[in-house]
Order: structure tokens, then C-alpha cells, then sequence
């Protein structure tokens, strides 16, 4: 039985990490050809450091991705506190609008920002210029924000009151007891809020393709563009190096999580919470 | 209470970016290119019958493949041991954080006539085999790129069963079979309808995969969308494809969450 | 008043260009910086763009005059048109085909070329002015031009090619790349009825989309510039392409060769433009003025493949790509071409319509998808309903509780 379900999960792995061994080695391969090894060569990176443009845009997809992923834990941190103060009617109400996001495909999610900020452009006459860095940072906003609520939102729920209460007894201001307590209660939830809305901007293509515009173009609108034409080796590389970069912050990541863990079950936890 | 207040930048938000939206949707879908009120762009989803059913059918059956390949996949993980639970998580994140672009890409290339797999079948003297441009192939994309979405929410659930519940059910003269169909089958439930659901969405709407692993008779929703927004000028069309789409989306949810015992809180994860 | 300062200084760094680049080939240094960026919406793979050692053209216009290019490319004319109408978007220069060029003309979305800016006009050959799409020589500027043909793989296809009809060859199903984008692909189905190709006629728009659905099921995929890697790789061995691409791929793959159908074939002038409301148009006219002189013209054809509508950039380009007797075709070939000319709206919106339903048809699978899902329904409901009934009893135990 044990064995039977570590099989199935080495083929799983297996089926997803194949795809990316292929362009893995497609990066190193000094063919243009995908599907043939013609000898190895770094000469796709030279390629890559030497093209302003794509670095240009990986500058972009990051600014991007910090911007929003900041913005949309802000405004969805005080949300979720919000929320959670609500009666519920009200508060099961702006869930279910706040789950639109999450439930509608993306491509809708796009072709209705989109729709809307072409309306907007007919409304004020402005039909130059108007898709650029800020529809792009909306767009990334609102579809990072339902993220953020979802994981600040448990924790707050986990949250002893009494905490609080307490630091308001003790004569702390609301917006003090906030800063002092709560957010310390509920950090864990704001950072994986954080790396959440991060991450998922950073890879957005589908509501990305709807509305960006000249001015602003990000990695992977500018990935779909080229896979429109026959690819250059050079976007592999540049594949390869994030795939890296990415495994490398997943490590340090784990590190630190499970060393955090250690030292926490080696702590005794006064209040007995939890 | 004033931290109801708190709430406020996010209810404005909303409402213009959430709410908004979807009302220009539906004016776009109500009217022709002139801004006059018709019903003809709704009236003309019926053409499209095939193509809807088409998406729906492709997406539930890649769905369930999902499941059927994820399950074993995060119940291993879930018996597994801390250090290797943390490391399979980070290897099942990890792709979803990767272009699924070019990763569907590598997939086409391995799929090809003269892809990876077809000029290795041809060394050993195979005639290529027809794996790519067809009803399958855009399935097996879909998987592809959807499976860690449910074996995500599938190993949160599982993490969470107690053990005591598997062994007590083992005392109480459970066979392995009784003990997962009474026990853990179950309890997962409220994952499996998770993460179904969050492989059918995206796999019911993609024009990219289709595209790319399709034929020339795999037309999607998602492929007629984007023409129409992208090629075929025709944004009333599209607002009222869209409008279908998430008509059609919502049900199949409202269907599924039926399954669910308590609609109190849905599992999310990355 | 900033910007007529800067206008001057664009300009006299381009003339200075087209005077002395053909004194001394040798490059000048670098313009400093104008702090001016402008966006040029092009077709993808159309523009030399440093590959291969041939001429960096966006690069080499910025070392000459200090004015940044951002550059994005589209795959076909009705995808600039789409983007365009949008709205939302400002682009400086774009590069539109005649019958679009036409359209745009039309639809009061060009904005008038100043002429006296772009001095590399002169050499555009008289045979390209006057044209037809543009009859007052206003909004547009040729580009290139070129011809639609068949290009296949002479390792697959040993029969002699003369015809269309390779496009609905059986012995090649699955193996066939077929345009995707309406005009072009309607355009092979009406030469191979004999209708015009600019017909208005809906009758006759009605059969060339019954050809394109009988051919749809040989064909491999609809495609636009993924046909290069295509037809390289030997994935398909059949297709319907631009001459100019056709010379790109043959280096790549000695295999293909081209040909001109008996029953006539496209043939088209890629044009220069500025779109209405262009942020920085003095900036776009040094761009144009800068593609229009005949050294840059003849290196950047020379890499493209495509043909020069200015006979004096001939001088820099490979003799043999000069003298191609594809990418030049002699009078009596070219005599079997048309072009585009623009249609009414109405016909234009029928061609959508009927090219979505061309591509949206499956073929008799319909059914038994019909009938797949209606048993997964009945599944789903199945399951439904015993689960609310599981539910329920397990609630009335809960309440006895």
C-alpha cells in the first residue's frame, strides 16, 4: 500500500517536472531546435544579459509584483479586520462579492477590467493612453486582494479577543492596540497573504494580456507575444534562472520556517493558547 | 465598532473594480456597436453550444483526472514525515510559480510529430504516435498545468485528520479499504470539492492550452473570447460569451458545493 | 515650444544621416539621448533586428538620432486593427497593410504624414505612390512589399506543384498550415473558386467559407509566424505564407521551395502610418524617414526577405537577394497577383463571423459530446441527490440528539 502511493508520487513528480527539464536543457542547447541537443553551450545567456528588453521587463513583472503584493495586503489586511467586525449578514455579503475573483475565471476577471477601462476611456474622451502601468496595478490589485482577506481573515479568527481587550484596558488607543498587538497576532497570515499576492502577480499572464499596454509590458504578456514566433533559446535561459532563483527562495523559505517551528514547541506558551 | 471602518478602501474597491466591472460586462453584452439595446449577441450564444460543451465536458474530465492522480499523491504526503511534507509542498508550489507558458511550451515539444518523444519512438523504429493536436493532448495539458491546485487543497485536508481517527477505526476492525471510504474518504471531502473546483475554472476557461495542444476542431470558450477582444473586433460578442461563461461557472460551483457539509470556510492555499 | 526644438534637432540629425550615410557607411556616433521614447507597433519578425550579424535597424536609429524605440509586435492586420479600436493605446508608427491602411484611412484613424520630414520619400519608387488605399499620398509611406505563395517541403511533397489545390491535398492531412486570419485565408479558398478576392458578394463569401470548412479537416493548425518553426522542423510540409518568410525559412531548411499558384495569388504593400493620436509624431516621421532610406531599407530587406519598394536600396543588399526571383517576380508572374482593397463594413463583419464559425465547427463529435455530457449530469445530480439525502439524515439524528 506505502509503496503503491510513493510510486504514484514519484510519476506525479516526475510528469511535472519533465516540461521543465526540457527547458532546462533547452537553455544549454546550441540548436534552436527545441526537441534536438546539438551540444552545450552558455551562449543563450550571453544572449539574455545582452537583451535591455527582457531584462527590462523582468525589472517590470517585479515592480509589478512588489507594488501590488504591497498594496492589495494594506487595503486587505484592514479588510479583513473590518470584515471580521461586521454583523455577519453584512460580513457573509462582502465574502461572497469578495469571492468573485477567486470563483470567476480569469479571462473574464480580464475582459471585465478591461471592458471597464475602455468605458472610462469613452466616458472622459480619452481614448489615447489610458491602459498602462495603473489598469495593470488595478487589475493585479484586485485580483490579489480576495488572497490576502483569505489568509489574514482565519487568523484573526484564531485570535484571542481578550488580547486586545487587554491592550485596551491597559490604555491602549484602538489604531495602538492594532500596531502593539494585533498585527503581531496576526502576521503570520499577513506574510503568506503578502508572498500569495507576490507570487501570483509575478505569474499573472491571462488578466495581464487584457490590460496592459505599451508603456508597461510584463514578462509573461511579452513571453506570449514570443511564443506567437519561432523562440529565441534566450527566453530558456532566462527560464532556467528563475526556475533557480525561485528553488533557492523556496529553500531558504522552508529553512527558516521549519527553525522558526523548532524554537516555537521549544517555547512554553504561558496562556496555554493554542 | 469603529474597526468596521478599516474596511472602507476595500468596500470602495469593490465596488468600482469587482461590482463595476461585471455590470460593463453586462451592458457590453446587452448592446450592439452602435450602444442600442439587443438581445442578439445572447440570442447568438446558441451557435456556440458546442463549443460550450465542449470546454465543460474536456475541463470535468481533466478535473477528475486530477483527482484521481492527486489523491494517492497528497495522502502520501500527508503520511509522510515533517522534512519530506515540507520538501514535496515546496516541489509542488514550485512549477506553479514557473510560466505556464513556456511550460506548455516543453509540452508541445515533447508532443510533437517530431517532438522529443516521436524522434525517440523513431530511433527505435516506432512510427510516430498522433499526441498532439487533439481532444486528449489539451486534456492532458490541462492537467499538466492545474494538478498542483488539487493536490494542494487535497494535502491541507489530509494534513489535518487526525491519526488517532485511522488507527481507532483500525481497532474498531476497519480493513484498509473500510477505514478509507469510512474514515478518510470522508473527511477529504471538503478538499476534493476545492480542489475540483479550482482545477475546473481555470481549465474550463483557457484559450492558451487549446491553442497550443489543440487541433484545428478544439475551439474553446476562452479561444472565442479572446478573438473577439483580440482579433475580431467584437467586444459586445465577447461581453456576452463571458457573461455565458460565468453563468455556466457559477452553476457548476453552486452544483459542486452541494457536496460540502459546511460552507463556513473554504480551503485556500497558494 | 519644447517640442518644435526638439523637432528641429530630430530633423537635422536625420538629414544629416540620409546625407552622410551614404558618403561614409561607417557608424556616427551616437545622438545623445532626446529623452523621447516612441512606440512602434510592428509585425512580428518584420524587422532586421541584429540576428545573425545583420543590421540592429531599432538600435541603429537610436545611435543616429537619441530617440528610444519600444517596439511590439502583433501577428496579423486585424489584431493591430482590434488593438487600435480598443482604444486605450498610443502608438507613434505602425505598419498596416494596404486593404488596412484603407480601413484606417476610412475611419478617420491615421493622422496626415508630414511630408517635408520625411525627405527619404524621394526615393521611394513612383510605381508605389498613388496607390490606390491612399490615392492622395497622405497617411502612409510603403514599407515593403511582397507576395502570398505556397511553401512546402520537397522531401514530402515529390508531386509538381502548381495549384492551390495542394491546400486540400488529402495525401497531406494533418500536414497543412493554414493562414489565421480571415482575409488572407478567405483569399486562397476564392482564387481556388475563381471569385475576386475582393467580392462583396455573399453568396460567394459563403462558398470560399464552405471550401475553408472542407479543408479544415486536413488542416494541421492555423497559424501565423508559428509556420517558421513549423515548416524548419519538418512538423507540417505544406502551407500558404509570405514570399519574404518563405527566403527566411529556405536557410534554415534547404527542403522548402516556394511557388506562385496558377490561379493567382495576393500580392501586397506593408505601409508606414501614424495612428491618431501618436504622442510624439516628429518623432515617428524621423523613424519613417530613417526606414525609407535606402541603406537602411537594403540591409534590413536584405535580412527580411521581403521586397524594397525603393530600387536604390537594391545597391545594399546581397546580389542574391537582390536579383531573387521571389522576392521579385517577373511581370508576367506578377500579372496573375491582386490586392486587397478594403470592404464595407457589413462585409467585413459577415467574413468574421463566417471565418469564427469556419473555425468554431467540430466535425461530428458534437454528438457524442452531447451525450458525455449529459451522462456526467446525470452523475453530478445523482450524487447530489444522495448526498442531501445522506444530509438530511444525518441531520434528523443530529435534532433526536
Amino acid at each position: 500500500m506505502r509503496r503503491t502511493l510513493k510510486l504514484c508520487t514519484i510519476l506525479t513528480f516526475a510528469f511535472l517536472y519533465i516540461p521543465i527539464l526540457v527547458l532546462v536543457v533547452a537553455s544549454f542547447n546550441a540548436g534552436h531546435d527545441i526537441a534536438q541537443f546539438q551540444g552545450f553551450t552558455l551562449y543563450n545567456y550571453g544572449e539574455l544579459f545582452e537583451d535591455k528588453f527582457l531584462l527590462l521587463l523582468l525589472r517590470n513583472s517585479f515592480i509589478m509584483a512588489i507594488v501590488s503584493a504591497v498594496l492589495a495586503t494594506a487595503i486587505g489586511t484592514l479588510a479583513a479586520i473590518g470584515i471580521q467586525a461586521m454583523a455577519p449578514r453584512v460580513r457573509s455579503a462582502v465574502m461572497s462579492v469578495t469571492n468573485i475573483p477567486l470563483t470567476n475565471p480569469d479571462i473574464v476577471t480580464g475582459v471585465s477590467l478591461a471592458l471597464l477601462f475602455s468605458f472610462v476611456g469613452l466616458l472622459l474622451k480619452r481614448q489615447d493612453a489610458m491602459l498602462g502601468f495603473a489598469t495593470l496595478l488595478i487589475a493585479h490589485v484586485t485580483f490579489n486582494l480576495p488572497y490576502v482577506i483569505l489568509s489574514v481573515l482565519p487568523k484573526l479568527r484564531q485570535m484571542d479577543p481578550s488580547l486586545r481587550d487587554a491592550a485596551l484596558d491597559l490604555g491602549c488607543r484602538p489604531y495602538q492596540a492594532f500596531f502593539k498587538v494585533t498585527i503581531f497576532e496576526i502576521l503570520p497570515g499577513i506574510i503568506s497573504g503578502f508572498i500569495m499576492a507576490f507570487t501570483m502577480s509575478l505569474d499573472d499572464f491571462v488578466i495581464s494580456y487584457f490590460v496592459y499596454g505599451p508603456k508597461f509590458i510584463t514578462l509573461p504578456v511579452e513571453i506570449y507575444t514570443q511564443t506567437k514566433k519561432p523562440l529565441h533559446p534566450k527566453i530558456y535561459a532566462l527560464f532556467t534562472l528563475m526556475f533557480f532563483a525561485m528553488l533557492l527562495l523556496m529553500i531558504i523559505m522552508n529553512l527558516l520556517q521549519s527553525r522558526d517551528e523548532k524554537r516555537r514547541r521549544n517555547r512554553i506558551f504561558p496562556l496555554g493558547a493554542r | 465598532m469603529r474597526n468596521k471602518l478599516a474596511a472602507a478602501p476595500y468596500l470602495l474597491w469593490m465596488f468600482i473594480f469587482i461590482l463595476a466591472p461585471l455590470a460593463v460586462v453586462a451592458y457590453f453584452a446587452f448592446t450592439d456597436r452602435s450602444g442600442a439595446f439587443t438581445l442578439s449577441n445572447l440570442a447568438s450564444l446558441q451557435n456556440y453550444t458546442p463549443i460550450f460543451v465542449t470546454s465543460v465536458v474536456l475541463a470535468l474530465i481533466a478535473a477528475l483526472i486530477c483527482l484521481i492522480i492527486a489523491y494517492p499523491v497528497a495522502y502520501f504526503m500527508a503520511l509522510a514525515d515533517p522534512f519530506i511534507q515540507r520538501l514535496l509542498m515546496m516541489l509542488v508550489m514550485l512549477p506553479m510559480c514557473m510560466s505556464f507558458l513556456l511550460r506548455t511550451m516543453a509540452l508541445v515539444a515533447l508532443l510533437d510529430d517530431t517532438g522529443i518523444i516521436n524522434s525517440f519512438l523513431g530511433n527505435l523504429g516506432i512510427a510516430p504516435l498522433p499526441l498532439t493536436r487533439n481532444n486528449a493532448a489539451v486534456v492532458l495539458g490541462m492537467v499538466y498545468n492545474f494538478l498542483p491546485y488539487m493536490i494542494l487543497p487535497l494535502y491541507t485536508v489530509m494534513e489535518k485528520i487526525d491519526p488517532r481517527l485511522i488507527e481507532a477505526a483500525q481497532d474498531l476492525g476497519c480493513d484498509s479499504r473500510q477505514t478509507f471510504t469510512k474514515v478518510i474518504l470522508p473527511l477529504s471531502k471538503s478538499g476534493i470539492i476545492s480542489g475540483f473546483t479550482m482545477v475546473f475554472v481555470p481549465a474550463v476557461s483557457t484559450f492558451y492550452i487549446s491553442n497550443k495542444l489543440g487541433g484545428t476542431s478544439t475551439v474553446l470558450i476562452g479561444d472565442v473570447i479572446e478573438s473577439q477582444f483580440k482579433t475580431a473586433y467584437n467586444p459586445n460578442l465577447g461581453a456576452a460569451m463571458a457573461l455565458g461563461l460565468m453563468v455556466l461557472v457559477l452553476l457548476c460551483i453552486f452544483l459542486m458545493n452541494h457536496f460540502t457539509d459546511d460552507d463556513d470556510e473554504e480551503v485556500i492555499t497558494l | 515650444m519644447k517640442q518644435s526644438r526638439f523637432f528641429t534637432a530630430v530633423l537635422a540629425a536625420a538629414l544629416m544621416l540620409s546625407l552622410t550615410a551614404p558618403l561614409a557607411a561607417a557608424a556616427p556616433a551616437a545622438a545623445p539621448d532626446t529623452g523621447v521614447t516612441i512606440n512602434v507597433y510592428n509585425w512580428g519578425m518584420y524587422i532586421s533586428d541584429g540576428t545573425d550579424g545583420y543590421l540592429d535597424v531599432n538600435k541603429a536609429f537610436t545611435e543616429a538620432t537619441g530617440i528610444k524605440v519600444n517596439y511590439m509586435t502583433y501577428d496579423s492586420n486585424e489584431t493591430l486593427y482590434t488593438k487600435l479600436k480598443t482604444g486605450g493605446v498610443s502608438y507613434d508608427v505602425i505598419i498596416p497593410s494596404d486593404y488596412m491602411v484603407a480601413r484606417l484611412i476610412e475611419e478617420d484613424m491615421l493622422e496626415p504624414i508630414n511630408f517635408n520630414n520625411v525627405p527619404n520619400y524621394q526615393y521611394i519608387d513612383q510605381s508605389f505612390r498613388d496607390q490606390a488605399y491612399d490615392p492622395d499620398n497622405a497617411y502612409s509611406i510603403p514599407y515593403t512589399w511582397g507576395t502570398v505563395g505556397l511553401i512546402y517541403n520537397t522531401k514530402y511533397v515529390e508531386k509538381p506543384v502548381t495549384s492551390w489545390d495542394l491546400m486540400w491535398d488529402e495525401d497531406y492531412a494533418g500536414k497543412i498550415l493554414m493562414f489565421d486570419n480571415p482575409r488572407d485565408a478567405f483569399a486562397i479558398a476564392q482564387f481556388r473558386l475563381g471569385h475576386s478576392i475582393n467580392t462583396e458578394d455573399a453568396a460567394d463569401l459563403q462558398a470560399a467559407a464552405d471550401e475553408l470548412t472542407t479543408q479544415k479537416p486536413l488542416v494541421q493548425q492555423y497559424v501565423m509566424d508559428q509556420i517558421f518553426d513549423k515548416m524548419q522542423r519538418e512538423e507540417a510540409y505544406v502551407g500558404a505564407y509570405y514570399a519574404g518568410d518563405y527566403l527566411m525559412m529556405a536557410e534554415e531548411n534547404e527542403n522548402l521551395a516556394f511557388c506562385f499558384p496558377e490561379e493567382g495569388f495576393n500580392v501586397f504593400i506593408d505601409a508606414l502610418c501614424i495612428p491618431k493620436g501618436a504622442a510624439n509624431k516628429d518623432a515617428a516621421e524621423a523613424y519613417i524617414n530613417f526606414l525609407c532610406s535606402p541603406e537602411i531599407s537594403g540591409q534590413n530587406l536584405d535580412y527580411l526577405g521581403y521586397s524594397t519598394p525603393i530600387s536604390e536600396a537594391k545597391a545594399y543588399m546581397d546580389p542574391e537577394m537582390a536579383t531573387s526571383d521571389i522576392a521579385y517576380p517577373d511581370a508576367e508572374t506578377l500579372s496573375r497577383a491582386q490586392s486587397f482593397t478594403n470592404l464595407s463594413p457589413d462585409t467585413l463583419q459577415d467574413m468574421d463571423s463566417l471565418w469564427l464559425s469556419v473555425k468554431a465547427t467540430g466535425e461530428g463529435n458534437t454528438l457524442l459530446f452531447v451525450g458525455v455530457g449529459l451522462a456526467l449530469v446525470l452523475v453530478v445530480v445523482l450524487v447530489v441527490a444522495n448526498q442531501t439525502k445522506k444530509k438530511k439524515m444525518s441531520a434528523r439524528k443530529g435534532n433526536k440528539k
